[in-house]
């Protein structure tokens, strides 16, 4: 697989990046680079492996339905970009 | 050119367990916006989810009811998109394995069975609230995130409804079977059970499926009929000019009672789902599947058919009783004290419902035991007070939850059943009704009735009614 440019432009959007031309460059050749390293993996045949989706052989962790201490109001906004009275302000939402 | 209409749901329902997902946050609606959040809700970094177990039961539940069959193995993905009310930028949800899948549902459509194909049943985390202030112009939206990470059920059924009456159906049933399995309040009003259609034509006979148009932001059932009727008269009218329909998501205008085309989804979504990382696979073994099958109370189309065939009740009594489960086992409770169907039956489906609907009560929190029901039938079967007055003692039975017994000595009802009383005031009446008594000797069988009713008003309504009419008859005669 052949990353191109135009890729690099569909992630970005779909991350809300905004990036320059030279940017845009830098990343077709690194991102490039990634993937013909892990391509090595290519080599090994897979077939009767299973397709894993984590790392540690543990299943099942729960935790019970019983209700914990949420934080402050003030711990909550404190990273906050803009907040109005008790709540997020965020740039309007069309629709 | 005949269209037939192909209508697909997918059902959202937030399971009734008291804290998130993820997290040990509460999940009680109505309290101050971002007041019941923590870092895992709020999506901080470095945080890890832990899956509530209460949760996930419940979607098992809710899947085995609807018939799905059940993977051993089952897994969570990241779902990402880029939305204010999603505080990590992805949803925790299920892609590529679903909790339960290749369900049906069972529907009832004027006196006929219909089976609704269940696609899957998956788990996953609610997105937080945005509220867009009223003032005009205001260039900004606000975000609460006390919704955030409360655990939803998605329900997705295969386009397998023809028409409008199978969509009503099959809404009031998949409610009706979170409600008796408990797994959700559904309460349409506070958004706990939300519906999404899609909608295509094709033309009668044809096998092959049109594009299909799915339509948001359907608050209401109502709302999805209205849409769909709208919906089918805006495709069969751009086919017929020889249009093509596009694939489209579009939002309903409840005001306006039309729909549009959703602008942000003209780009493609593309989710780029992945497994979850953060949290652990899990195995659903036999034993945890017949755990919670013997957890899943009788459902309501099943109970249908038992008292229809049973007690030998009528299609449209029975769906009025298993409408609610509290109904239905007030009804086979009372039955078990005495054996009166059809008696029980019309004290519930009517009397109960009409108190409740005029007194605006809470079905869920009536205090009258199936032992004072049943005391009732029994007071109006010896003929201690008569019918009417029984409807007296039960408009106050269902508020105060006292004893039949009681009221009726409280209020000193009892039925007169002395010959002599009754004899009296039948002879108070006559004398002050000469006319009356004119018009039932010229033939006016109507005048009687007028009697009757004058005596049981005189006595309010606690003579026994079959001795007025019998001892009037044979004084007038
Ligand atoms: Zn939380």
């Amino acid at each position: 697989m052949k990353i191109k440019k135009k890729d690099i432009e569909y992630v970005a959007n779909l991350s809300r990046i905004e990036l320059s031309e030279i940017e845009k460059e830098t990343f077709v050749h690194q991102l490039n680079d990634i993937l013909s390293y892990i391509e090595k993996l290519n080599r090994l045949n897979t077939e009767t492996v299973k397709p894993m989706s984590c790392a540690i052989d543990v299943t099942n962790i729960f935790r019970e339905d019983i209700v914990e201490p949420s934080i402050s109001l003030e711990d909550t906004q404190l990273n906050a970009p803009a907040i109005k009275g008790v709540f997020f302000k965020v740039p309007k939402v069309i629709e | 050119m005949e269209y037939e209409v192909v209508v697909g749901l997918e059902t959202h329902a937030e399971l009734a367990t008291v804290t998130k997902l993820f997290c040990g946050c509460s999940t009680k609606f109505g309290i101050e916006p971002n007041t019941q959040v923590c870092p895992v809700c709020l999506g901080m970094p470095g945080v890890l989810p832990v899956m509530n177990k209460k949760a996930f039961d419940y979607a098992l539940k809710a899947a085995i009811a609807l018939n799905c069959k059940i993977d051993e193995f089952t897994n969570f993905d990241r779902k990402s998109y880029y939305y204010p009310d999603l505080p990590k930028n992805y949803q925790i949800s299920q892609n590529y394995y679903n909790l339960g899948a290749d369900g049906y549902m069972d529907i009832h459509v004027n006196g006929l069975v219909s089976r609704i194909r269940i696609h899957n049943v998956h788990l996953e985390e609610e997105a937080g609230k945005l509220i867009h202030p009223e003032e005009v112009g205001a260039d900004y939206s606000l975000v609460d995130f006390n919704r955030a990470g409360v655990p939803l059920l998605e329900i997705v059924s295969y386009p397998d409804m023809r028409n409008v009456d199978e969509v009503e159906s099959y809404m009031q049933t998949l409610k009706k079977i979170l409600l008796y399995t408990e797994v959700s309040d559904c309460k349409m009003q506070e958004g706990s059970l939300r519906f999404e259609a899609s909608i295509s034509l094709r033309k009668k006979g044809s096998e092959k499926l049109g594009n299909r148009v799915e339509i948001k932001n359907l608050n209401s059932m109502k709302s999805v009929l209205r849409a769909l009727e709208y919906e089918t008269k805006r495709q069969t009218d751009s086919l017929g000019r020889g249009e093509t329909i596009d694939r489209e998501t579009r939002l309903w205008d409840e005001v306006n009672e039309k729909s549009a085309r959703m602008r942000s989804k003209e780009e493609a979504q593309d989710y780029r789902y992945f497994p979850e990382p953060d949290l652990l696979p899990v195995l659903v073994d036999r034993k945890w599947i017949a755990e919670i099958k013997e957890t899943i109370p009788e459902l309501p189309l099943a109970k249908k058919q038992r008292f229809m065939e049973v007690f030998k009740l009528s299609d449209y009594d029975t769906s009025l009783l298993v409408e609610e489960k509290v109904l239905a086992d007030l009804f086979e409770d009372c039955i078990k004290i005495l054996d009166r169907p059809k008696v029980f039956c019309n004290w519930i489906a009517n009397d109960l419902l009409r108190e409740v609907n005029e007194k605006k009560l809470d079905i869920h929190q009536l205090p009258v035991r199936p032992k004072q029901l049943a005391a009732l039938v029994e007071m109006i079967e010896k003929g201690t007070i008569s019918s009417t007055i029984a409807k007296e003692v039960f408009s106050e039975m269902i508020l105060t939850g006292n004893d039949p017994q009681v009221i009726v000595e409280e209020k000193k009802l009892t039925q007169i059943n002395d010959e002599g009383f009754i004899g009296a005031v039948i002879a108070k009446i006559i004398s002050s009704n000469p006319s009356a008594i004119e018009d039932y000797k010229k033939g006016k069988k109507n005048a009687l009735v007028f009697l009757v009713g004058q005596v049981m008003k005189e006595t309010k309504g606690k003579a026994n009614p079959k001795m007025v009419n019998e001892l009037l008859q044979k004084k007038i005669d």
